[in-house]
């Protein structure tokens, strides 16, 4: 049997990089095939080129025996070609069924798509009202939009880019159980991700990308989670040490924290409450877009609320700004790095300046001390291992992960009481992580409160001694990590969002 | 083909680059033009950027030379603040007229006692003018969120009309036998803003101008205040991140720019032009846009740039008288220049590949 896919010596490059690199493989229909490999390792320039929105620099591609070089999406979606993004491209003020209409072809009238709309949604048991407003659905119910705008042009191949990072436990269920159906009846999933353990229950054929290269492809099913890391990253992962720890005093107690968001679509804080103790680390889990972008604002003092909402090490700093709760010791690393963390085309030593001007005394009566910034940068990037060729260069010239290892340094080497982070390790490389992750320990072990909000699962598992989740602004009631099971945690964060979980009536031999 | 690829950073020697190149460009797309009206175009550029410096009447140009660039280079300091914290002040021209008419104002109400306190006072009222101005476009954005490119600009026109009121009736000069416009301020020596030095030009303004251009630099490269304007400019989430009041901000920038262009009305109102009349602003305010951006936003940028954009304007004058030339020509000429400059700024952040891309 032909292959529904192949494709041949695939090469990319862009100035400085080589996106892919003699990049082969190939896909059965109705396979589902996970395609691994680190932030960086190039698999979104290779769906890109599947796609139509990146054209090769050499290299083939055979859909069904014939060649296949796709100029533009339409072309490849004419191919029957759907992809299903990371990101969401949806209209919030719109409807679901005006959505869906702008991203096909040829939309049908408007009764008519709501009709099949309702069809496929019942089929593949993704519940979705055409009639309701974008901006009031959760991410996994937005990610249905996506995935039925695909389905409604009957694809061969959903390509799907990390379709679980904004997904809870139970809603990732209800997705496997979809493509599952999907497969069996012939549509070929490429299944993108970095996570080992969704990729072991779901895929049947695994290609595994390196620095733009294929390091190797297996059945991932005979590979333990491990195995396919060590395969991804090429070399042995160390797991963070965490060390065994005495609790101080609170540090940082929040009490009955409401807190309106400025967006009309974005998440307002409702009545949230904890405390972290000196050394301890909680860990606050959640889908995105439940609250985590808020909640790090209200605590780093962009957005100020009531004194007495917040406090630290007994003072109420709720009414504060971020330069006089840093000087309190509250210091925080926002999720976003270029814009929020940093700015993009300023230099490294001016993004020292950044947040460090009161803890490292760079002002006199307003004046800069250019020197002294210069030197506390280069303690950073010598501290925290950033590769950069000097402070002179402008943070947007980092990778992510070397700009992101030094914001956080930036913080940690201005010694916080308390440290709130957002997405400490987003979109960055599993040895950058590692490194992060074990600072944020060792601050821990030196007496430090620290706060870290992730939509990574496995990271708060890893570094946190609470956990507490986000869920449409609330926040559960803060539990020890250990013993805590998935099934609990996703229970936390909202369970199915409300979400009916699919039973679609799967064909005897089944993947299952 | 011709294609566009990002910087990772920003190229420094394009930036430095570009005004000299876009100067040239000018010359040369002004040449032409020139030739097309009909005119000599060797002739005519080097009637407009050499004579004025160099020529044979270079002793009367280049006092001109000073006084235009004087207005210009105090005007766009103030501006190029703004600017680089992202707030746009387009209406340093209004900013311009209500200072030289507060500050006239003052020397009027005092006419004719003579005393030395009255000259500060002038200035202090002119820069206090154009401030009030300025906030109202400042206090609409921060209380309001009104867009102040449009409010600062509407408000010239407003300006403008306060200032043909006032010379057909407040200000008039009552022995002025009916004629609109003040009293001639240069006869009146303790207001007048006269000559410092005699035949070069310099007066109180210019000496202003490159006070305001030491302090910009030392501002934005050494303080704080200047550091949160960049940050604000470039980054405005991290700005907020950083503890930067974005409301504040635009005050201080809109307020200094206005209170700069207030004290540039009033340095002129009491020196080269003498009174107030219907006629008095001659468009400074929004050149000194052109010459903020040609100076890179830079204050010794903007100081070169304020001298070439005098030259432009005292050569121009003598290309109309010398040669002929039409006043537009010289207008479309200036407008020339800030083009290829911006069309020149694409070079500091893109680099041009020709063919088709390599793999690397």
């Amino acid at each position: 049997m032909t292959p529904l896919l192949k494709i041949e010596n695939l090469t990319k490059a862009y100035p400085g990089v080589v996106a892919n690199d003699h990049v082969s493989f190939e896909i059965g229909e109705g396979e589902v095939h996970a395609l691994l490999g680190e932030n960086g390792a190039g698999k979104s320039t290779l769906v890109k080129m599947i796609y139509g929105l990146v054209r090769p620099d050499e290299g083939a591609m055979t859909l069904r025996g014939g060649a296949y070089e796709p100029a533009t999406p339409h072309i490849a979606r004419q191919n029957g070609i759907a992809m299903v993004f990371q990101h969401f491209s949806l209209f919030e003020a719109l409807d679901v069924a005006e959505n869906v209409a702008l991203g096909m072809e040829n939309p049908p009238p408007r009764r008519e798509l709501a009709r099949r709309i309702r069809e496929v949604s019942e089929t593949y048991g993704l519940p979705l009202d055409p009639a309701r407003l974008v901006g009031d659905l959760s991410a996994g119910e937005r990610q249905r939009v996506e995935i039925i705008r695909c389905l409604l042009q009957d694809p061969k191949l959903l390509i799907m880019d990390e379709p679980t990072s904004v997904l809870t436990p139970q809603e990732v269920d209800i997705l496997f159980e979809t493509l599952r159906k999907l497969s069996t009846e012939g549509t070929a999933i490429l299944y993108i991700s970095h996570k080992l353990e969704e990729i072991r229950t779901l895929c049947q054929g695994a290609t595994i990308l390196r620095l733009g290269k294929v390091v190797g492809s297996c059945n991932p099913r005979e590979k333990s989670a491990r195995e396919l890391a060590e395969m991804m990253v090429g070399t042995t992962l160390h797991t963070p040490d965490r060390g065994g720890k005495a609790l101080g005093e609170v540090a940082l107690a929040v009490k009955n924290l409401s807190v309106a968001s400025a967006n009309p679509f974005g998440t307002s804080l409702r009545d949230i409450s904890f405390e972290v103790r000196k050394g301890e680390v909680l860990g606050i889990g959640g889908v995105a877009g439940n609250g985590q972008d808020d909640l790090l604002l209200a605590l780093s003092g962009e957005t100020r609320t009531a004194p007495g909402t917040i406090t630290v090490l007994g003072r109420p700093v709720g009414a504060l700004g971020p330069n006089e709760r840093r000087r309190l010791g509250v210091l925080s690393a926002p999720e976003e790095r270029l814009g929020h963390a940093a700015a993009p085309d300023m230099s490294l030593t001016e993004n020292a300046l950044l947040t460090a001007s009161i803890r490292k005394g760079l002002t006199k009566n307003g004046f800069l001390d250019w020197a002294g910034a210069r030197r506390f940068a280069e303690e950073v990037i010598a501290e925290f291992d950033v590769r950069t060729p000097g402070p002179t260069r402008a943070a947007r010239s980092l990778s992510g992960g070397n700009l992101q290892k030094f914001v956080i340094g930036r913080e940690v080497m201005q010694d916080p009481a308390v440290f709130v982070v957002n997405q400490p390790t987003w979109g960055v490389d599993a040895s950058a992580a590692a490194y992060i992750r074990q600072a944020l320990l060792n601050l821990a072990l030196q007496g430090a409160a620290i706060v870290c909000i992730s939509q990574d699962l496995d990271e708060l598992m890893e570094i946190s001694d609470r956990f507490a989740a986000l869920n449409e602004g609330r926040l559960s009631a803060p539990r020890p990590v250990e013993g805590l099971t998935i099934e609990e945690i996703g229970l936390m964060m909202g369970g199915a969002h409300g979400m009916e979980v699919a039973h679609p009536e799967t064909p005897a031999g089944a993947v299952a | 083909m011709i294609r566009l690829d990002r910087r990772p950073d920003p190229s420094r020697a394009w930036s430095l680059a570009t005004p000299p190149l876009a100067v040239l460009a000018t010359m040369i797309a002004g040449g032409l033009l020139f030739a097309a009206l009909g005119k000599p175009p060797v002739e005519a550029i080097r009637t407009i950027f050499w004579d004025p410096v160099f020529g044979e009447f270079a002793f009367y140009y280049r006092g001109q030379l000073l006084v235009k660039a004087g207005p210009l280079i105090l005007i766009a300091t103030g501006l190029s603040l703004g600017f680089r914290a992202g707030v746009w002040n387009i209406g340093a021209e209004g900013q311009y007229i209500i200072g030289a008419l507060c500050g006239a104002g003052v020397a009027l109400a005092a006419y004719p006692m003579e005393s030395a306190f009255l000259f500060p006072l002038m200035v202090v009222a002119g820069a206090l003018g154009g401030w009030a101005w300025a906030m109202i476009p400042g206090i609409l954005r921060t209380k309001f969120n009104t867009n102040e490119i449009l409010t600062s600009l509407l408000l010239v026109y407003v300006a403008e009309q306060l200032m043909a009121k006032m010379s057909f009736g407040l200000l008039r000069n009552p022995e002025g036998s009916g004629f609109p416009g003040s009293r001639n301020l240069q006869q009146y020596p303790s207001a007048a803003n006269s000559e410092l030095i005699a035949g070069t030009g310099m007066h109180w303004g210019i000496v202003a101008a490159f006070v305001a251009v030491i302090f910009a630099h030392v501002l934005l490269n050494r303080h704080i205040m200047g550091f949160n304007i960049r940050l604000a400019g470039q980054a405005p989430r991290a700005a907020k991140f950083s503890g930067v009041q974005p409301a504040r901000l635009i005050l201080f920038c809109l307020g200094i720019s206005g209170a700069l262009a207030g004290m540039a009305g009033l340095f002129e109102v009491a020196g080269p032009a003498g009174q107030i009349t219907p006629s008095f602003n001659v468009g400074y305010g929004f050149t000194a846009i052109i010459v903020a951006f040609l100076g890179r936003l830079h204050p010794v940028g903007i100081l070169l740039a304020g001298l070439l954009m005098a030259l432009t304007y005292v050569g121009g004058e003598a290309a109309q008288a010398n040669l002929g030339l039409p006043a537009a020509a010289i207008q479309a000429f200036q407008g020339m220049l800030l083009f290829f400059l911006l069309a020149g700024d694409v070079l500091t952040n893109f680099r041009l590949r020709l063919g088709r891309p390599e793999v690397a």
